[in-house]
């Protein structure tokens, strides 16, 4: 039943179980190439459940909750994936890092009994501020049932992706807010036009890579999140050596379609990464509009 | 207002001690109603005031018996801000674009300066171009649509729309680029100007001009329309689940708080009526393309059942082409296939009832990009989308055209 109702999970952040397994060995994305044409999965996969063949140019009609092989251009695959993506985003991301999902090569899910449903996931995942790709293969686990909270994500080590040098960036940008005469603040990142002031995009890095811990909290089979903008940007005093902010973050939730406000606590420097210390969901206010930042 | 005769004197504070003239300054200014502008400093800079019209006579007896000397350094103040009033309205007209030529299509502009941008492209092009009113939105805006014809009567036709949902900001800026290149390709290329030739095309930039307004105005991630729901302090319908196509089935809401909200009824909105009164007394439609943003996707029919299409095939295939022909120019990945697959179930869809309808190349975009900047998608990549797009839509029509049904 489609009537969408976005799982509201606990605010526990569960961490990975177990080590991250070492899966398939990255391979150079050659399909980068600017010239290429994308490759488009040619519909002849054999769907686990009716294994009825399909011709070229059909979709076979699919359960809502497909098992077995799963058509990766579709949602459940897409899904699933993008929950990789906040992964990342949290275990690596950085003002200097951030990942995004690119291409869902293949995927599979299986209901896994007591536990919930688990996909397995070939995808190409993109590094978006060097611009680097890899291929890379992950698991993530939707709890059901007597179960409760966020999906777990397992994957493979992206040490590729993680080549990019960006110690030397983020020591500075972690120095200069580090010494600050006046705490920093900010607001509309971007701005109605797809703005962002160029030393504000650090800023904005950062609000992604804080709330992919939100989206990765939230995320279920039945939702697709993305940040949609950043309100406002608080700067607090540095503790214990950790910069730390406020931020009023909007995100989009694609299945429902709603913008959905959240407030994040949250620390971060070079060596710890962004520590997420309190998050809360802000009431959708009707009522309260206020003129959108104009350049 | 006060129109009268200002003058601007300076007085040279030659003769009087400081704190005598101060005073005396004080006494006079309160009496005759005195601005000054530059106020008392010492005995050897002068000092500038404004004198109201009714003062002046007053003022220059006054002074000239004190022996204060004053010059005169405007004359008359209201001429001054009427000419300089001038100036500024004039300024603003000229960045104005005057032609469609210079409006700057990698700018996101508001809803007045697409709507002149409408008139203009009319006017350059009388012999191709009307703008037909097909009704209006709650509000009161005119639904324009812009007619692109070389002649003939109800020749068979394709309808583009692009703004149903008002925060796809990139979907109104590509519609108006849209326009531009379909009146600057007539006669260049060879493909368009075949399809012209033969059929109309029907391009509706701001389908949902109350929501455009309020996403500039007041709250830049409005959907909906901007219509009161009686009895919920919720405002608006989501225009892509008014269609009546499996309405109020799954995959929409019928929580007026919703941004998928369905509306009381199937084409309760006008934003929609018109739509479908104007699709429907033309009748010769035979392509219809609605276009969102953002997820990088071209669908086909149905989002409201998993029911395949009966041209299931054929539309799957020109969608392969379609988003081909659109990766060729930058690399920009799409996804395509139905609806209900792709991205999710969605009742009461436009493409489900265009397709209903009879129009068999019914397709809805969902332009750049796949999150990264989402909604608000930076005005440099304006036209990149615009231009990537086109290469899709030209395929559709292209196939259109030369599959008659």
């Amino acid at each position: 039943m489609m009537s969408v109702r976005i799982i509201v999970v606990l605010a526990v952040l569960t961490g990975v179980t177990g080590s991250p397994n070492v899966m398939i060995k990255p391979e150079a994305d050659m399909s980068a190439h600017p010239n290429s044409v994308p490759e488009t999965v040619e519909e002849t996969e054999i769907f686990g459940q009716q294994n009825v063949p399909v011709l070229v140019g059909e979709e076979a009609e699919e359960d809502v909750m497909a098992t077995g092989e799963l058509n990766p251009n579709h949602y459940p695959a897409q899904r699933a994936a993008k929950v990789v993506q906040h992964y990342l985003n949290t275990r690596y991301g950085s003002p200097y890092r951030l990942f995004g999902l690119q291409r869902v090569n293949s995927g599979n899910a299986e209901d896994v009994a007591d536990s919930g449903r688990k996909y397995q996931l070939e995808v190409t995942v993109q590094e978006i501020i060097g611009n680097t790709t890899e291929k890379c293969s992950a698991e993530v686990l939707f709890p059901r049932g007597e179960r409760q909270g966020s999906a777990q994500v397992q994957a493979s080590s992206w040490e590729e992706l993680l080549k990019n040098d960006t110690e030397a960036q983020e020591e500075a940008l972690y120095q200069e807010y580090k010494m600050n005469q006046s705490l920093v603040t900010a607001q509309n990142l971007p701005d109605s036009y797809g703005h962002i002031e160029p030393d504000m995009k650090p800023l904005w890095h950062l609000g992604f890579v804080a709330s992919s811990f939100v989206m990765l909290n939230e995320s279920t089979e039945n939702t697709l999140y993305n940040m949609a903008q950043v309100a406002n940007v608080t700067q607090l005093p540095t503790e214990n050596d950790q910069l730390k902010f406020d931020y009023h973050i909007l995100l989009h939730e694609m299945v429902s379609q709603e913008i959905i406000h959240w407030k994040l606590l949250f620390t971060w420097s070079p060596p710890e990464g962004v520590k997420v210390l309190q998050m809360e969901q802000l009431p959708h206010c009707h009522h309260c509009e206020k003129p959108p930042n104009t350049n | 207002m006060m129109r009268g005769l200002l003058a601007f004197a300076a007085l040279f504070v030659a003769v009087l001690g400081k704190e005598t003239y101060e005073g005396l300054m004080k006494a006079i200014c309160v009496f005759f109603q005195l601005d000054f502008w530059r106020g008392v400093t010492d005995v050897a800079t002068p000092v500038d005031v404004r004198v109201p019209f009714h003062s002046l006579q007053s003022v220059k007896i006054y002074l000239e018996t004190q022996d204060i000397v004053y010059s005169i350094m405007i004359e008359d103040l209201q001429v001054m801000l009427d000419y300089e009033q001038e100036e500024m309205e004039s300024a603003a007209r000229v960045a104005e674009p005057r032609n469609t030529d210079s409006y700057d299509y990698s700018r996101y502009h508001p809803i007045n300066e697409i709507y002149s941008f409408q008139d203009m492209l009319v006017a350059e092009n009388p012999n191709m171009v009307s703008k037909i009113v097909i009704g209006q939105s709650y509000q009161g805006r005119p639904l324009n649509v812009l007619k692109f014809s070389t002649g003939g009567t109800n020749r068979p036709a394709i309808w583009i729309d692009t703004g149903i949902h008002s925060r796809e900001w990139v979907t109104q800026a590509s519609g108006t680029w849209f326009a531009k290149k379909i009146v600057t390709d007539y006669g260049r290329d060879p493909a368009l100007t075949a399809i012209l030739n033969k059929m109309d095309i029907f391009l509706e930039i701001v389908t949902n001009p109350d929501g455009y307004y309020y996403t500039h105005n007041s709250n830049r991630m409005w959907r909906k329309t901007r219509k009161p729901n009686p009895g919920s302090s919720c405002v608006g319908v989501d225009p892509n689940r008014n269609w009546d196509a499996g309405f109020g089935g799954p995959g929409a809401s019928r929580n007026p708080c919703s941004e998928t909200y369905h509306g009381p009824s199937a084409h309760s909105e006008s934003e929609v009526r018109s739509i479908v009164d104007f699709v429907k007394s033309h009748g010769n439609f035979k392509s219809f393309v609605s276009i969102h943003s953002y997820s990088q996707m071209l669908l086909y029919p149905y989002g409201y059942t998993k029911t395949p299409v009966r041209d299931q095939n054929e539309l799957h295939n020109l969608a392969k082409k379609a988003i081909t022909d659109l990766a060729s120019l930058y690399g920009t990945r799409y996804r395509y296939g139905s609806i209900i697959n792709t991205i999710y179930q969605a009742s009461g869809g436009t493409i489900d009832w265009t397709y209903n309808q009879g129009i068999k190349y019914s397709y809805t975009f969902e332009l750049r990009d796949t999150g990264r900047y989402g909604f608000i998608l930076p005005a440099n990549q304006i036209i990149p989308t615009a231009t990537e797009t086109w290469l899709a839509l030209m395929a559709i029509m292209d196939h259109t055209y030369k599959n008659p049904y």
